[in-house]
């Protein structure tokens, strides 16, 4: 056991990283009081919102309550959250109690904001527009999927960054295969609408991607910054001026972090938490740390990344509460199966510094999962992980996954040729 | 590095042409870099590349359109009118400043 003073550590939001923190802390430092607040005691492994829709998860495989996995020992609140006041060290909940504490976890996550956006919110709203980043919203694609036989698929992201970037891009490799399996593909239009120039961010993913999404017939609409939507004439507009129409639209909304860090001045434009990338500690303030989606650290929103983080952030949490500087730095590692229909997924894997590459993983030719290919075996293991993550990952136990990532099995590309006459770039 | 000359002036610029190094730039090249891409620039175009120069300065990351928006207060529909197209890599380009990263 740690020598260190017992103290309050206080934790906002028990979702992926905040019940992981808490279970994590107070068993290697058991005197500490630790505190959980969340909205409600329900807890949904949200990987599976992508799988509702086709009938791949049942809702209740993904729903659990929250006070089941958070370990007995910590006091678990259910409430309101409204300010945080960083100087008088505490938090204010909506119903009058407020909590103090000597260190402070914000991991209340990033949320899907149909608000932000004009016309999405309205009668269609879960019909015709639909989403699938809630239960709520997964469970209603799932009938009108199973209604679907013509028309025009739209799949489509308001804004970076997002929650599980990959999602869409699965959503739309899957609904190919639920349609070709449904004998009715031929019928059926699937555009992919992005902000960005391509498939992905990554030139090397991107590239692999690309192909995939043309070789299952989906049409790509780049660099789409969307408007509005008319909800009457079935449309998707854009600031330039295009305009996608659409039957069914599978919107992806503006994310956004939680208001209660808006509202105490934490945020940046998005309500994500300012931190240090490497420790994941306010910029501002010592005692405060954001973990999860709920910080802005320059890697994927994504539960591998909520939970390489916290095993680093854990490491440097007892140093710092032991009285010695923090030794660990997390690298940015994420690691993202992709679902890519016919029961197979590629997968992901990258840090700040390194780019999604090809190659096997986790061993150099072996594998068994590959990188950037696809593989039954990768798709296996995106099923199998959901016994893991209620399992093994949220109660804390360790995974035998390394939090930084390794190079090893990865297919480095040779370095680009030096231009000597840069173009200008076209826009 | 690659290197390229604008208006006389030797440039550090990545090989899709974008400045890397925000010290050589001044006002009278973003200028010329907006001609290259052929934006004319106004007293209102200036309002967000000023932006991103001293919000760069800060964050040391080019903001993106919704930061210009919020922070600037210009809207992203003026950014398109001002920038069409491509407003955040536009802006970025005339700005001399790396293109904003799209979060992976």
């Amino acid at each position: 056991m740690t020598e260190t003073a017992s103290k309050r550590l206080l934790v906002l939001g028990a979702g992926t990283a905040g019940t992981m923190v808490a279970n994590k802390v107070l068993h290697k430092l058991p005197d500490w009081s630790v505190t959980v607040i969340d909205r409600d005691d329900v807890h949904d492994y949200q990987p599976g919102y992508l799988f509702i829709p086709f009938g791949m998860n049942t809702p209740k495989q993904i729903r659990k309550t929250s006070s089941h996995f958070v370990d007995s020992k910590a006091n678990l609140v259910f409430g309101e959250l409204t300010k945080i006041d960083p100087h008088a060290q505490s938090v204010a909940l909506s119903d009058g109690r407020s909590f103090e504490y000597d260190y402070l976890v914000i991991a209340t996550g990033t949320t899907p904001r149909p608000d932000q956006t004009p016309g999405m919110l309205g009668d269609e709203w879960h019909r015709s527009v639909g989403e699938f980043y809630t239960y709520e919203g997964s469970v209603s694609l799932s009938r009108r999927l199973a209604d679907m036989t013509s028309g025009k698929l739209v799949v489509h992201i308001c804004e970076l960054p997002i929650k599980c970037p990959v999602a869409p891009l699965e959503f739309a490799f899957l609904a190919d295969d639920f349609f070709r399996r449904k004998g009715v593909r031929d019928a059926i239009d699937i555009t992919f609408v992005t902000p960005l120039d391509g498939a992905f961010t990554k030139p090397v993913a991107s590239r692999e991607l690309g192909a995939l999404l043309e070789q299952k017939n989906i049409h790509v609409e780049p660099d789409f910054m969307v408007e509005s939507i008319d909800q009457e004439a079935h449309l998707l507009m854009s600031y330039d001026g295009r305009e996608v129409p659409y039957d069914q639209l599978v919107t992806v909304p503006v994310n956004m972090g939680a208001d209660v860090i808006a509202a105490s001045g934490l945020g940046d434009e998005l309500n994500y938490v300012p931190v240090d990338k490497h420790t994941m500690r306010s910029t501002e303030f010592d005692t405060i740390f954001a973990l999860g989606d709920a910080g802005n650290l320059p890697t994927s929103k994504a539960g591998s990344v909520a939970h390489f983080s916290v095993e680093v952030w854990l490491d440097n949490f007892i140093d710092l509460v032991s009285g010695k500087p923090m030794s660990e730095a997390f690298d940015g590692h994420a690691n993202c199966f992709v679902e890519t229909g016919n029961g197979k997924a590629l997968l992901l894997d990258f840090n700040y510094e390194t780019e999604p590459l090809t190659g096997t993983f986790p061993l150099p030719k072996v594998g068994p999962m590959h990188l950037l290919r696809e593989s039954k075996a990768n798709h296996a293991g995106k099923l199998a992980f959901r016994h893991i993550y209620w399992h093994a990952l949220l109660p804390g136990r360790p995974l035998g996954l390394p939090a930084a990532m390794s190079m090893s099995g990865k297919e480095v590309p040779p370095a680009v040729e030096t231009v000597t006459k840069p173009n200008i770039p076209t826009f | 590095m690659p290197t390229t000359t604008i208006a006389g002036r030797t440039l550090d610029v990545n090989e899709e042409g974008f400045m890397t190094n925000p010290e050589q730039w001044d006002e009278a090249l973003g200028a010329e870099l907006a001609k290259l891409i052929g934006v004319d620039m106004t007293e209102a175009h200036w309002a967000p590349i000023r932006f991103l120069r001293s919000d760069f300065a800060v964050q040391h990351e080019t903001p993106t359109l919704r930061r210009v928006s919020t922070q600037a207060g210009i809207p992203v529909k003026d950014l398109f009118a001002l920038f069409p197209g491509k407003p955040a890599k536009k802006m970025a380009y005339v700005a001399g400043l790396p293109k904003p990263k799209g979060c992976v």
